[in-house]
């Protein structure tokens, strides 16, 4: 299969669906929030009332430049919404208010890392749109439920070129746009509740082959591995047909996750005559420059600048960097903290381990994590000052800091006799004690095994209940053992 | 014994306690029970008009000086006008049942004036005629000769307020529909600028061409409902923020104002113009003349071409605007089991509309799909353009523009050929100030030989609805003399 | 100038969910045939160069606030569904063939 594999190259775009996290549908007011009991969200106008009438959501169009903006677009100085016209019971006007000609934003690239290396994925375009509602196949026998609180919520659609070549890419790609559309708050990034939803177009043809070859549509991702598997099945099931002379199909498949399966979905009308027109009932867009520098100005530092900001100023590895933004949360807050601190490394491994470890314990957002920065400043002080060392610190301090806004590392380490000794005669005591307990190791030192230092150190701890200041007891065993 | 001519003069006796609200309806609701054969209405809402009457007449008893503008006015909605708690069917039986759950601005602003809406009105199923022939409910009789049209699709509207059924009607005129209907029965129809009137709760037919439009019996009237349904509103993207003018005040105003007119040549000399329409709008054109107004010929190339224009651009719109009409969330849903959801569409979605509007949803869809798209709908847009900067260029030069409204007189029931052409073609003189987006309004100046009324068509530029009014007001007075 | 063949016909049919009886649809057909020719008449004006005509009115920007409002109660909704379960619209299920 291997050599198989080898003769082809995996053609691979994605159409990345984002809902916005808006508080009001895209075109009317009813309320944009997930989880509502159904058919709660609803207005005449969601439900396609006769005479009803749309109306842009300013803060839709705003996410919408903000996308574009980090992906590197051209954001459109005209751009109208187009008409898709389709029947659907879960599509109440009959047609989708989407964007066919001049979408909002056009171009653009995502960068994405595979294997050490960078590569930016060229986009198509990012356009808006209204979201259908939900079908239920499942509650009655007889009966499909129809529940219209998703109808009209407003979605960015951000369209690859035929741009990826393996399921991987594919996989940093839309594990990059969730990065982005949480990171500048326009949307929770959330596959598995269907915030961020993705359609693979997925093709093979013969290396150096310049001709696209037959491409298959594969739906139901529903979370960003899945996206890997499906692709990877997907190609792996054409290259088996081809190699057994069979044409693929155009065709749209589903994927079962369960099964990590493609299948093809039957009675797929055949490529549906959308009929787009210029939707009537809105108003055209125009966005000037200084909307757009306006709009840019509210956008935070992206990630991958900060990601080289925190290699190049900072001074941080490639993976301290990349671990630091992958959420916006933990980037920032390694930013307020380097601003009362210069310990960068220290500051970096406190957030990508003791911190990020209590929010996950707690199972909660970063951002939620009652901690201060000037705390964690404090406690990376403690510890270069000598006075307590890194394990007490992330074992002891760190919790008592939780939630105690006014609380220092060092109070605590008062509070709770935490503090190390540096004072050689309780060190010495200790010490002794520690080597008394285990004679023939103290032999087995003297005759030439200096990594046992660490066994001595480890047990003076032990005894000292923490408080034995590493370093020192480190010397003066040293010292006292020759 | 009550009587309407004007609601200035209504208001006045009003005030003046020489009649109350309860007596005008009670007039309108007797007429109505007589003239029940003419199907003008669908549904008459007596007890609660009377109601609402009652509460009226208490309350400027009460509160003399703070009553609404159109306080007490007996007004009709034609059947495409959603009026909350009430049912709407746009004269189809695809919206059966349907009761709705909101207002139209348009209806909304009515209330807070004091109008009483006394029922609601047939017409041509969603609007797509121009004889109310195609309701699901029936036809509506011209009351002035029961064997004729009264025009469409607003022909109950129309019918109302010419058989004195209210006093006003509101309608909607996507390519003439109320101007036409108003010409057949001999009163005034209004169609505003594209824009000047909210659309939200008018069932929509073509979004870019569709406006409310106003009957009365005389340009006041017409001028007094307008001002109070235009303006911004929040609900309809497409609607001006040009301010709304104080039309009623100002229709007096430059009485001495002498206009410069234009007339398209080919418009009066085209053979489908019925000769006295002829005659008498070039009689009238010396009157005006004589009264120191300029009515100059000019030359329109593209009148044969608005038609076509017309249908491709409306019909494709429409295609998609009756899209939602599929028996999911309201409407006629077929009855007809085990059958799979296409079938379950074209099943309820048949059972439920006319074959006029079947035809037009057609002839939608053909213009958008693909392979067509450019040949049909691309250069309709294009002639449309070209429309537009002819008419901003006329403008420039002209403060009004006249021409018939109608091809010839309401025509008798069955008259009209079984070809479509023939029907859609009579409406070359109004669709233009919807392809545009211009106000036009048409006056009942003249009547036919063959005894029915005619009348004369007057359009003016965007939002210029003063200057239209004003010069219609003056025309009107010319023909009382 | 187009031909409306009864594939054509049964196409836009398909498209519009409309469905017509033998004598409706030979009546559609030709309607359809007369009309579209008729439109055809188009063609005799040159457009080219012409901009097409996107939107009547020329305002542009027409944007509300983020706002929560105007909804209705889900019975208020409900209140015409031809099929529900006071809390759903039902529809026939879609039979996968």
């Amino acid at each position: 299969m291997s050599d198989a594999k080898e003769k082809y190259e995996v053609v691979i775009g994605l159409e990345v669906h984002a809902q916005l996290a808006t508080e009001s549908k895209l075109f009317c007011g009813d309320s944009a929030s997930f989880g509502a009991e159904p058919n709660t969200h609803v207005s005449p106008i969601t439900l396609a009332h006769p005479g009803t009438l749309p109306k842009t959501n300013k803060k839709a169009v705003e996410y919408a430049v903000k996308m574009g903006i980090a992906c590197h677009c051209e954001i459109a100085p005209f751009t109208y919404f187009s008409r898709k016209n389709y029947f659907y019971p879960d599509l109440p006007k009959g047609y989708q208010v989407s964007q066919n000609v001049h979408p909002i934003c056009d171009k653009g690239y995502i960068t994405i890392h595979t294997n050490g290396t960078k590569r930016n994925v060229l986009l198509d375009h990012i356009h808006l749109e209204d979201d259908a509602g939900k079908s239920i196949h499942d509650l009655y026998p007889d009966y499909t439920c129809i529940d219209l609180n998703r109808a009209g919520t407003p979605l960015i659609e951000i369209v690859s070129l035929p741009d990826m070549h393996s399921a991987e890419e594919a996989f940093q790609y839309v594990t990059e746009i969730r990065r982005l559309v949480r990171w500048i708050g326009i949307c929770d990034g959330n596959m598995e509740e269907g915030s961020l939803r993705c359609d693979a177009n997925v093709s093979i043809r013969l290396k150096g082959e310049i001709k696209l070859g037959t491409k298959v549509e594969v739906k139901n991702l529903n979370s960003i591995r899945n996206v890997k598997r499906a692709i990877e099945f997907e190609v792996e099931r054409m290259i088996k047909m081809v190699e057994n002379g069979e044409k693929i199909i155009q065709q749209t498949r589903s994927y079962d996750a369960d099964k990590n399966i493609t299948f093809a979905l039957r009675d797929k009308e055949e490529a549906n005559d959308y009929r787009y027109f210029p939707e009537p009932d809105l108003a055209p867009i125009e966005l000037t420059e200084k909307d757009v520098q306006r709009i840019k100005e509210l956008l935070p530092a992206l990630p991958q600048d900060l990601q080289a900001d925190f290699v190049e100023k900072y001074g941080l590895s490639a993976y301290d960097a990349e671990q630091l933004t992958l959420e916006k949360d933990t980037a920032d807050f390694f930013l307020q903290t380097a601003n009362i601190s210069n310990q960068y490394k220290a500051i970096a491994n406190w957030i990508t381990g003791p911190l990020r470890q209590l929010a996950n314990d707690q199972q909660i957002d970063f951002s939620q994590l009652q901690m201060a920065p000037e705390q964690i400043a404090g406690t990376i002080q403690i510890i270069d000052e000598g006075k307590v060392n890194f394990s007490i610190a992330s074992s002891k301090i760190l919790p008592a800091l939780l939630g105690n806004p006014d609380a220092t590392a060092l109070d605590i380490a008062t509070k709770e006799n935490l503090l190390q000794t540096s004072d050689t005669g309780e060190l010495e005591a200790w010490i002794d004690e520690a080597l008394a307990s285990m004679p023939d190791k103290v032999k087995e030192y003297q005759k030439g095994k200096k990594g046992l230092i660490g066994l001595f150190v480890g047990q003076v701890k032990k005894i000292s209940k923490g408080k034995a200041d590493p370093k020192i007891t480190t010397e003066l065993l040293q010292q006292k053992l020759g | 014994m009550f009587s309407f001519s004007s609601i200035e003069e209504y208001l006045r006796d009003l005030l003046h306690g020489r009649t109350t609200c309860k007596e005008a309806v009670q007039y309108f609701l007797d007429n109505i029970s007589s003239a029940q054969h003419l199907n003008a209405f669908l549904e008459v809402y007596g007890a609660e008009a009377l109601q609402r009457a009652a509460e009226l007449d208490q309350q400027r008893q009460e509160n003399p000086n703070s009553i609404g503008k159109l306080h007490g006015v007996v007004i009709g909605l034609k059947d495409v006008i959603i009026y909350k708690n009430h049912k709407l069917s746009a004269a189809s039986k695809v919206l059966e049942g349907y009761e709705a759950v909101y207002n139209a601005t348009a209806v909304e602003r009515l209330l807070a004036e004091g109008a009483i809406v006394i029922g609601r009105q047939n017409c041509d199923e969603f609007a797509m005629g121009s004889s109310n022939e195609n309701s699901a409910f029936g036809k509506v009789l011209n009351a002035k000769d029961n064997t004729r049209v009264p025009g469409g699709s607003s022909g109950g509207s129309a019918v109302a307020v010419q058989a004195g059924l209210c006093m006003v009607s509101l309608g909607s005129d996507t390519g003439g529909s109320v101007r036409q209907p108003a010409d057949f029965c001999g009163i005034v129809g209004l169609k505003p600028s594209y824009g000047r009137v909210s659309r939200y709760g008018l069932i929509a037919y073509a979004s870019s061409f569709d406006q409310i439009g106003i009957f009365g019996h005389n340009v006041a009237d017409a001028a007094l409902v307008l001002e109070v349904v235009a303006g911004e509103d929040e609900f309809d993207s497409t609607v001006s923020n040009e301010p709304v003018g104080s039309y009623v005040s100002n229709i007096k105003s430059n009485s001495d104002k002498k206009y410069k007119i234009a007339c398209f040549r080919q418009a009066l000399e085209h053979p489908i113009l019925d000769a006295e329409i002829k005659t008498s709008i070039f009689n009238t054109i010396e009157k005006l003349k004589s009264e120191g107004h300029e009515i100059e010929m000019v030359d329109f190339d593209y009148l044969d071409y608005i038609v076509p224009t017309y249908y491709i651009l409306t019909t494709a719109e429409a295609s998609s605007n009756l899209s939602r009409f599929d028996g999911v969330r309201y409407g006629h849903r077929t009855k007809e089991k085990n059958v799979d959801l296409s079938a379950f569409y074209k099943k309820s979605r048949s059972e439920g509309f006319g074959i006029e509007v079947q035809k037009r949803i057609m002839l939608g869809s053909f213009v958008l799909s693909a392979g067509y798209f450019d040949a049909y709908f691309t250069k309709a847009q294009k002639v449309r353009q070209l429309l537009k900067k002819a008419t901003k260029e006329i403008f420039s030069q002209y403060d009004l523009l006249i021409m018939p409204t109608v091809t010839a007189p309401a025509f008798r029931f069955g008259e009209k050929s079984e070809d479509p052409i023939e029907m859609y073609l009579s409406d070359i003189y109004t669709v233009f100030a919807n392809l545009v987006g211009i106000p036009a309004i048409s006056l009942p100046l003249y009547q036919h030989s063959n005894g029915m009324p005619f009348g004369l068509q007057v359009l003016a530029p965007m939002f210029k609805e003063d200057e239209m009014l004003q010069f219609s007001d003056k025309v009107m007075e010319i023909k009382a003399l | 100038m187009i031909e409306i063949t009864d594939q054509l016909v049964d196409n836009l049919a398909e498209l519009s969910r409309l469905e017509f009886d033998a004598t409706q649809k030979s009546v559609i057909k030709s309607d359809l045939q007369k009309i579209i020719q008729f439109m055809e008449k188009l063609n005799e004006l040159d457009t080219e160069g012409v901009e097409p005509l996107l939107h009547i009115s020329t305002r542009t920007n027409v944007l509300r606030e983020d706002e929560v409002k105007g909804s209705i109660t889900r019975e208020e909704g409900l209140k015409n569904a031809p099929a529900t379960d006071g809390q759903f619209f039902e529809v026939p299920k879609v039979i996968q063939k």
